[in-house]
C-alpha cells in the first residue's frame, strides 16, 4: 500500500499516512487531486479506481472517505478489507466512532492505525490482538505522565491504575 | 501543596492542547489562516520552554497543523527532542510527528540514529513498538545499515508483538540497504514457522514483496509456501502466498497447475467462509477444483458470475479479470459478449469504460457492425462530452484496429464516420477526419460513395460549424473538402459542392481548413471546367471562372498566410484562365493538367526497397549544419520569418499590397499601346540608374543546391510564375529544412512530419477488403500520400535518366512530352504541398533531375561504354564568377566502378574550383563508388572570369574498374561546353521594369531571325524559357518579350515574334558579344528541331 487517507465529503483531510516517502508538495497536489475524484462519484459506483499507475480503493463510512492507493499488483478486495478491518478497529476502540472522535483524538487514530499496518503491509490480522496492545501502550501513557507527581504524594496507594483513572477523572 | 504542583503542571500541559486547538480551528472558519498562523506562534513559545509536556503538547498541536497542510519542517529538531524524551507518552507523540513529518531528506534524521536504537533495546516492549512503526515510516539508507543488525536480533525477541514488527520493517531495511538481505534471510525464513500467525502473516508479506522483486531467488521456498497454504485459515494469508505463486510460475512450469488451482480459489475467497475454504483445502476437494480450474472457459464463467453480480465492486473486477483473459485467450471472451455489451449500460463509468476496453478485443468480421451499431446507441444517449469522446474513440479504434482488418464494407464505415459527425462539441473531429482521408485513399472502391458523402457534408457545413471555434468536428471539414477535390471525378453535381467551398461562411472556419477549401476549390474549378467545356454553349465555363473569380478575394483577404497565399495564387490562375476563355481558347485540358496524376497507396517497405546510391550518405550534412537556434524551430511560421529577412521584405503582408499594386500598373500597361515600343527617352535613362526600376526585379536567388528553373508555362503568365516563384522558394527552405530534420533524426528514412498530421507508413488496401501486409498498422493511420510522392519520384528519376542518351538531341519530339510532363509534376506538387508538405522535397529532386535532362544537349558527352555522363552546368548567382556543374554519372557495364577522379584542363578564363592546397592540374576525387547499373550525381564549382563568350573544357575522367577477377585503370575523355545561356539565370520581371530597362538606351541591340520552325507559339516561348533561362515578361497573342539577366548582373531582354513559320528574335543586352552568343544558342537549339 501507498498510502493511506481519510477525508471527510467536504473534503477535509482527517487522516494521512503515507508508506512511501513523498515530497510535501507532491503529498498535497495528490490529495487534492485524488479527493476530487473520488468526491465526484456517486454512491452506486463501485469503490476502484484507476488512477495515475495506482489502483485506488475507497469505501465510504458515514461521511468520512477512507481511500487506499495500492499497486498495480495488488488486491482490490483485501484492500476493501483493510479499510473496513481499520473501521472496525476505531469502532471498538471509540465506541461507535463518529468522524468527531478523529478529529479530536487524531493521534490516537494513527496509534491504531499504526499497530494495524506498518509500512504498508497489515501486521496483525486480529482485532484483538491490535486492540489489546493499544490498550496497554495507553495504559503506559497515562501513567507514565502521572506517576512521578504522585508516586511522592500517595505513596501508599498500592493500585496505580486506579488511582490514575481517578485522577484523570477528576481532571477532565 | 503537592496536589497544587500536580494541577499547575497539568493545568499548564493542558494550556491550549489539541483539543483546544481543534475546537479553535473550526470556530474560526472565516479566518483559519490568521488563526492557525497566531496558533503557530504560540506553539514556537512553547517549544522554547524547557518543559518537555508542554514541548511535546506542542509538537503534537504541529502533527495535526502538518495534516491540514502546514509546513512544520521547522520544528524537526523539536520533534527529535520530544522523541528522545524517556518518558512513553512524549516519545510516542515524538514519533508520530516523526513519522507524518520526516522524510529522507530531513537533515536531523541523522541525529536520532542513536536515540532509535536506545528505543529497540528497550526493555519496554511499547517503546521499542512505537520506535519501529515511526522507523517504518522514515528509514533512510544510513539509518537501514546503521540499525539492521539491531533489528535483526529483534526479529527473534521474546514477544510477538516485537517480532512481527521487526520481521515487517525489515522489508524496508532491505529496500534501502540491499546487503543486509544476505545475513537476515535465513532468519526471515524460520518466522514463516514461528508459532504466532501475526509473525507469520509479517513473514510471508514480507518474503511475498521480496520475490515480487526477483522471484528467482525464492523458488527454493516454494515447499514450504505449498504447505503455508494449504495448511493456513487465514484469508490475508493465502492471497499473498498466491501472489507469491503468480510470481514464480513463469520461472517453474510445475507449479503452473497449483498456481492456477490457487488462483480459483483466490477468485472465490470473497465468498467462501474461511472454514469452507480451509475444507476444501484441506481434502480430496482440491482435486476436483483442479479439474475445474484447469480450463480457462470455466474461469471465464466464474467472471461471468462476477459480473452479473448486483455488486458493483465485483462487477468492475470481474470485467478487469476477463480483460486480462482476453488477451491470451480471446475466444472464450467473444462468447460473452451480450453481458459485455450490458455493462455499457451501467451507471457506473468505470464500468462502462472497462467493457468498452473488452470490446476492443472482441470484435470480428461477423460481429462488428453489430458491436459499433450498439456503440452508436451508447454515443446518442450519452451524457456527459468526455464518455462520448471516449465512445467515438473506441469506435474508430475498433473499426480500424490491425489495418481495418474487420471491415467488410466500407460504404458502411464511411456511413458510420459520417454520421459521428453529427457528435456536437468533441474533441476529435481530426481522427474521424483522418479516417476519412485514409479510407478513401486506400480503398479505391470506396472512393465514389466516399464522395458523395463527403459533398454532402460540405453542402451541409453549417450544421458542423454551428458554434464554431471551440467545435472541433469541423475539422471533419478538411477531409471533406480535400477529398471532394481529389477525386473530383467522381463527383455528380460538382458545380453546386464548388459552390459550397466558396461560400462566405467558410471564412469562419480554422485557417489550416480554409486553405485546403482553397486549393481544392480550384482541383474542383478544374474539373468543372472539363465537364462544361465539353458542352457547346462556352457561357457556362465561363460563368464557373467567374464565381471563382468572384468568391476568391474573400480568401485572398484572409489573416491566415496559407489561405492567402493559395487564394492569391489561384485567382490570378483563374483570371488568366478567364481571359484565355474570352479568346475561346480551351483551356480545360491544361487546367486539369495542373492537378494529373493518381494518388496511390504505397506498400510501407516500398521506400526500403529503392536502393541508397552508392556513396551517398543520407546521415552527412549537406550544407553547414545551421546553427542551433535554427534547427530548433521548424515551425512555418518562423519558415516565414526566415524567408522575410533573406528577402528583407518588411513584412509578407505589406510584399502582397506591394505586388497588387504591381498587378495594377501592369494592367494599366496592358491597356495602353503596345508595351514592346521601345522608346528610348534621356529623362527616363536618369530615373532607371536611380529608380528602383532595376533593384525592383525581384532577383530569385535559387540556392545551389536546388537548381530550379521555371520553364516558361505556356499557360503561366508572369502572375502565376511570380507566385510560383515564391512557392518555389518557400519549398526550398522547407527542403533546407526537411533535410536538416531528417539528418537530425538520423535515419535514412526519417519520419517527416511538419504539418498538423504525423506520418506512418502505410499498407496498401486497394480493394474493400483489405490485404493485410504482415506488419499490422499502428492505430492511428495516416495519409499514405508521402511515402507515395517519395517512391513516384524516385521512380521517375530512374525512368527519366534512362531516357537520357546521347541521341537525346534528334529525339525532339520525346523531349517535348517529358517537358510537359515535367510541368504536370510540378503543378501536382503545389496541389499537394497542402496535403503534405515533404512532398516538397521529392519536388526538388525530381526537377533538379529534370534539369539535367533537359540540359543535356549542351553539353559534349562523351560516352562510351561503361560510362555516360550527363552534366549540367548552371551559375552561381551569388557569386558572379562561379559556375557549378552538376554530373550525373551512370555505369553501364556490368562491373564496379571505382576510385573516380575527375579532372579539367583550366583555361585562362575558366578553372575547376579545387580544395585548398591541391595543385592546379590535380583531379578530383569523385565522392562515391559505381556498381553496375547505378547512377549518381556529382557536382564540380569552377570559377569563370568572363561570361561573355561560351567556352570548351577538356577534361578526362580516370577510374578503376573491378571485375571479379581483374581490375583496370581507365580513363574517359571528355569536354565541358560553357554555353552563355548557363550563365543566365531565370529572373521574372515586371513589365513595368521591364519597359524602363528597355526606355533606358543603355542596352545595345540584335536580332535574329529562325526560319522554318514549327511548333505553337507558347510551345516556342516554353523552349526558350526552358533552354536558355529566360522567363516571359509580357506576351500578347504571337509575340512576347522575356527577360533574363546574368550571373554578372547583365540584363537581357528579348522581343519574340512569329509570323507562320518565322520567328524574330529582338534581343537587348547590355553585353553585346554575350548577346550575340546567346542568340546564336538560342538558334542553335531551334535547328535542331
Amino acid at each position: 500500500m501507498r498510502f493511506m487517507l481519510l477525508f471527510s465529503r467536504q473534503g477535509k483531510l482527517r487522516l494521512q499516512k503515507w508508506y512511501t516517502a513523498t515530497a510535501e508538495r507532491d503529498k498535497k497536489k495528490m490529495v487534492r487531486e485524488l479527493m476530487q475524484v473520488v468526491l465526484a462519484r456517486k454512491p452506486k459506483m463501485c469503490s476502484f479506481l484507476e488512477w495515475r499507475d495506482l489502483k485506488i480503493v475507497y469505501k465510504r463510512y458515514a461521511s468520512l472517505y477512507f481511500c487506499c492507493a495500492v499497486e498495480e499488483q495488488d488486491n482490490e478486495l483485501i484492500t476493501l478489507e483493510v479499510i473496513h478491518r481499520f473501521v472496525e478497529l476505531l469502532d471498538k476502540y471509540f465506541g461507535s466512532v463518529c468522524e468527531l472522535d478523529i478529529i479530536f483524538n487524531f493521534e490516537k487514530a494513527y496509534f491504531i492505525l499504526d499497530e494495524f499496518l506498518m509500512g504498508g503491509e497489515i501486521q496483525d490480522t486480529s482485532k484483538k490482538s491490535v486492540l489489546k496492545a493499544i490498550e496497554q501502550a495507553d495504559l503506559l501513557q497515562e501513567v507514565s505522565v502521572l506517576e512521578p507527581h504522585l508516586a511522592s504524594l500517595v505513596s501508599n496507594f498500592k493500585d496505580v491504575n486506579k488511582l490514575t483513572t481517578v485522577v484523570v477523572l477528576t481532571v477532565l | 501543596m503537592a496536589l497544587k504542583i500536580v494541577k499547575g503542571s497539568i493545568d499548564r500541559m493542558f494550556d491550549k492542547n489539541l483539543q483546544d486547538l481543534v475546537r479553535g480551528i473550526r470556530n474560526h472558519k472565516e479566518d483559519e489562516a490568521k488563526y492557525i498562523s497566531t496558533c503557530i506562534d504560540e506553539i514556537k513559545q512553547e517549544l522554547k520552554q524547557d518543559n518537555i509536556a508542554v514541548k511535546a503538547n506542542a509538537v503534537c498541536k504541529l502533527t495535526y497543523l502538518q495534516m491540514l497542510g502546514y509546513d512544520v519542517s521547522w520544528a524537526a529538531f523539536n520533534i527529535v527532542e520530544v522523541m528522545s524524551s524517556s518518558k512513553f507518552t512524549y516519545k510516542r507523540i515524538g514519533y508520530l510527528a516523526a513519522s507524518q513529518c520526516f522524510h529522507e531528506s530531513t537533515d536531523v534524521i541523522m541525529l536520532t540514529t542513536n536515540q532509535i536504537r536506545k528505543d529497540l533495546s528497550s526493555p519496554n516492549q511499547y517503546d521499542t513498538g512505537v520506535a519501529l512503526t515511526g522507523l517504518s515510516c522514515f528509514v533512510t539508507p544510513d539509518l537501514a545499515r546503521d540499525l539492521a543488525n539491531d533489528i535483526m536480533t529483534l526479529m527473534s525477541h521474546t514477544k510477538p508483538y516485537i517480532r512481527k514488527k521487526a520481521v515487517l520493517i525489515m522489508y524496508k531495511v532491505f529496500l534501502k540497504y540491499p546487503e543486509s538481505l544476505r545475513p537476515a534471510f535465513p532468519r526471515l525464513k524460520e518466522k514463516l514457522e514461528d508459532p504466532d500467525p501475526g509473525v507469520q502473516s509479517a513473514a510471508v508479506n514480507v518474503i511475498c514483496e521480496l520475490a515480487r522483486r526477483n522471484p528467482k531467488n525464492y523458488l527454493s521456498l516454494a515447499p514450504l509456501f505449498f504447505k503455508l497454504m494449504t495448511s493456513s485459515t487465514n484469508n490475508w494469508v493465502l492471497i499473498k502466498i498466491i501472489k507469491l505463486f503468480g510470481a514464480l510460475t513463469p520461472l517453474e512450469p510445475r507449479l503452473c497447475h497449483s498456481t492456477s488451482q490457487m488462483s480459483f480459489l483466490f477468485f472465490l475467497s470473497p465468498w467462501l467462509s474461511p472454514s469452507s475454504l480451509s475444507t476444501s483445502n484441506s481434502t480430496s476437494a482440491m482435486s476436483l477444483l483442479y479439474e475445474c480450474v484447469n480450463t480457462v472457459i470455466l474461469c471465464v464463467q466464474k467472471l461471468r458470475i462476477l459480473i452479473e453480480d448486483s455488486d458493483q465492486n465485483l462487477k468492475y473486477l470481474g470485467l478487469l479479470a476477463m480483460s486480462k483473459i482476453l488477451k491470451t485467450h480471446p475466444k472464450s471472451v467473444q462468447s460473452h459478449k451480450d453481458l459485455i455489451l450490458q455493462c455499457l449500460d451501467d451507471k457506473d463509468e468505470s464500468i462502462r469504460l472497462r467493457a468498452l476496453d473488452l470490446l476492443y478485443g472482441m470484435v470480428s468480421k461477423k460481429n462488428l457492425m453489430e458491436i459499433v451499431k450498439k456503440l452508436m446507441l451508447h454515443v446518442d444517449k450519452a451524457e456527459g462530452t468526455t464518455y462520448r469522446d471516449e465512445l467515438l474513440t473506441k469506435i474508430i479504434d475498433i473499426c480500424s484496429q490491425s489495418n481495418y482488418q474487420y471491415i467488410t464494407n466500407f460504404e458502411w464505415y464511411i456511413s458510420i464516420l459520417v454520421e459521428l459527425t453529427r457528435l456536437e462539441g468533441t474533441r476529435h473531429g481530426h481522427l474521424i477526419a483522418s479516417q476519412m482521408l485514409d479510407v478513401a485513399i486506400r480503398v479505391k472502391a470506396i472512393r465514389e460513395f466516399a464522395v458523395a458523402q463527403m459533398a454532402t457534408l460540405l453542402d451541409n457545413a453549417h450544421l458542423l460549424t454551428g458554434n464554431t471555434q471551440r467545435n472541433g468536428i469541423c475539422e471533419v471539414l478538411y477531409a471533406a473538402a480535400w477529398i471532394c477535390g481529389e477525386f473530383s471525378e467522381h463527383l455528380e453535381n460538382p458545380m453546386q459542392t464548388l459552390e459550397a467551398m466558396l461560400r462566405p461562411k467558410v471564412a469562419t472556419l480554422p485557417g489550416h481548413i480554409q486553405a485546403v477549401y482553397v486549393q481544392n476549390a480550384a482541383k474542383l474549378f478544374a474539373t468543372v471546367l472539363r465537364s462544361q467545356e465539353g458542352n457547346t454553349d462556352r457561357t457556362a465555363a465561363q460563368e464557373t471562372s467567374q464565381l471563382m473569380i468572384d468568391r476568391l478575394p474573400l480568401f485572398v483577404q484572409s489573416a491566415n498566410l496559407e489561405v492567402q497565399e493559395r487564394a492569391s495564387c489561384i485567382l490570378q490562375l483563374v483570371k488568366y484562365i478567364q481571359k484565355l476563355q474570352q479568346k475561346d481558347v480551351e483551356v480545360a485540358e491544361e487546367v486539369n493538367a495542373l492537378f494529373a496524376g493518381e494518388l496511390n497507396p504505397v506498400a510501407p517497405k516500398a521506400q526500403k526497397k529503392v536502393p541508397v546510391p552508392e556513396g551517398l550518405d543520407l546521415d552527412a550534412w549537406i550544407n553547414e549544419p545551421p546553427s542551433e537556434s535554427e534547427s530548433e524551430d521548424e515551425k512555418p511560421r518562423t519558415m516565414f520569418t526566415r524567408e522575410e529577412t533573406k528577402h528583407s521584405r518588411p513584412r509578407h503582408t505589406e510584399v502582397d499590397e506591394k505586388e497588387l499594386a504591381k498587378r495594377r500598373e501592369v494592367r494599366k500597361q496592358e491597356q495602353a499601346s503596345n508595351p514592346f515600343y521601345i522608346k528610348s527617352s534621356p529623362s527616363s535613362q536618369k530615373v532607371y540608374q536611380e529608380a528602383p526600376g532595376v533593384d525592383h526585379i525581384p532577383v530569385v536567388q535559387i540556392d545551389l543546391s536546388v537548381p530550379l528553373k521555371v520553364p516558361g508555362l505556356p499557360m503561366s503568365d508572369q502572375y502565376v510564375k511570380l507566385e510560383e516563384e515564391r512557392r518555389q522558394k518557400d519549398r526550398a527552405d522547407k527542403k533546407k529544412k526537411e533535410k536538416k530534420k531528417r539528418k537530425e533524426k538520423g535515419g535514412r528514412r526519417g519520419k517527416r512530419d511538419s504539418g498538423p498530421e504525423s506520418e506512418e507508413d502505410i499498407t496498401p488496401a486497394h480493394m474493400v477488403d483489405i490485404v493485410t501486409e504482415e506488419i499490422p498498422l499502428a492505430d492511428s493511420e495516416k495519409l499514405p500520400v508521402r511515402s507515395h510522392r517519395s517512391s513516384e519520384a524516385l521512380k521517375t528519376m530512374a525512368e527519366e535518366v534512362e531516357v537520357v542518351a546521347p541521341q537525346e538531341a534528334k529525339k525532339k519530339g520525346g523531349k517535348e512530352k517529358k517537358e510537359k510532363k515535367k510541368d504536370k509534376e510540378k503543378d501536382r506538387k503545389v496541389s499537394n504541398g497542402l496535403v503534405n508538405s515533404p512532398s516538397v522535397c521529392y519536388s526538388l529532386r525530381l526537377s533538379h533531375i529534370h534539369q539535367t535532362i533537359s540540359d543535356a544537349p549542351t553539353c559534349s558527352l562523351a560516352s562510351p561504354p561503361p560510362f555516360r555522363q550527363v552534366c549540367d552546368i548552371q551559375g552561381n548567382l551569388q557569386d558572379g564568377s562561379q559556375v557549378v556543374v552538376s554530373l550525373i554519372f551512370e555505369n553501364k557495364c556490368d562491373s564496379f566502378l571505382k576510385a573516380m577522379e575527375f579532372n579539367v584542363l583550366d583555361s585562362l578564363n575558366s578553372r575547376l574550383q579545387r580544395p585548398d592546397g591541391a595543385g592546379p592540374h590535380d583531379g578530383l576525387t569523385v565522392p562515391f563508388q559505381l556498381p553496375p547499373g547505378v547512377s549518381n550525381e556529382a557536382r564540380f564549382v569552377f570559377t569563370v572570369k568572363s561570361i561573355v563568350m561560351p567556352q570548351k573544357l577538356k577534361g578526362t575522367l580516370a577510374f578503376i574498374v573491378k571485375n571479379e577477377d581483374s581490375s583496370t585503370h581507365e580513363k574517359l575523355d571528355f569536354k565541358l561546353h560553357f554555353t552563355c545561356t548557363s550563365y543566365l539565370i531565370t529572373t521574372p520581371c515586371y513589365s513595368d521594369a521591364f519597359a524602363k530597362l528597355l526606355e533606358s538606351g543603355d542596352l545595345k541591340a540584335s536580332s535574329v531571325k529562325l526560319e522554318g520552325v514549327v511548333m505553337p507559339f507558347p510551345h516556342l516561348l516554353a523552349r526558350i524559357c526552358f533552354h536558355h533561362h529566360f522567363s516571359v515578361v509580357e506576351r500578347i497573342d504571337s509575340c512576347a518579350s522575356m527577360y533574363s539577366r546574368s550571373i554578372q548582373g547583365h540584363h537581357v531582354c528579348l522581343l519574340v515574334k512569329t509570323v507562320s513559320i518565322t520567328v524574330s528574335i529582338d534581343a537587348k543586352c547590355d553585353e553585346p558579344s554575350l548577346l550575340s552568343n546567346v542568340l546564336d544558342e538560342i538558334k542553335l537549339t531551334f535547328s535542331q528541331c
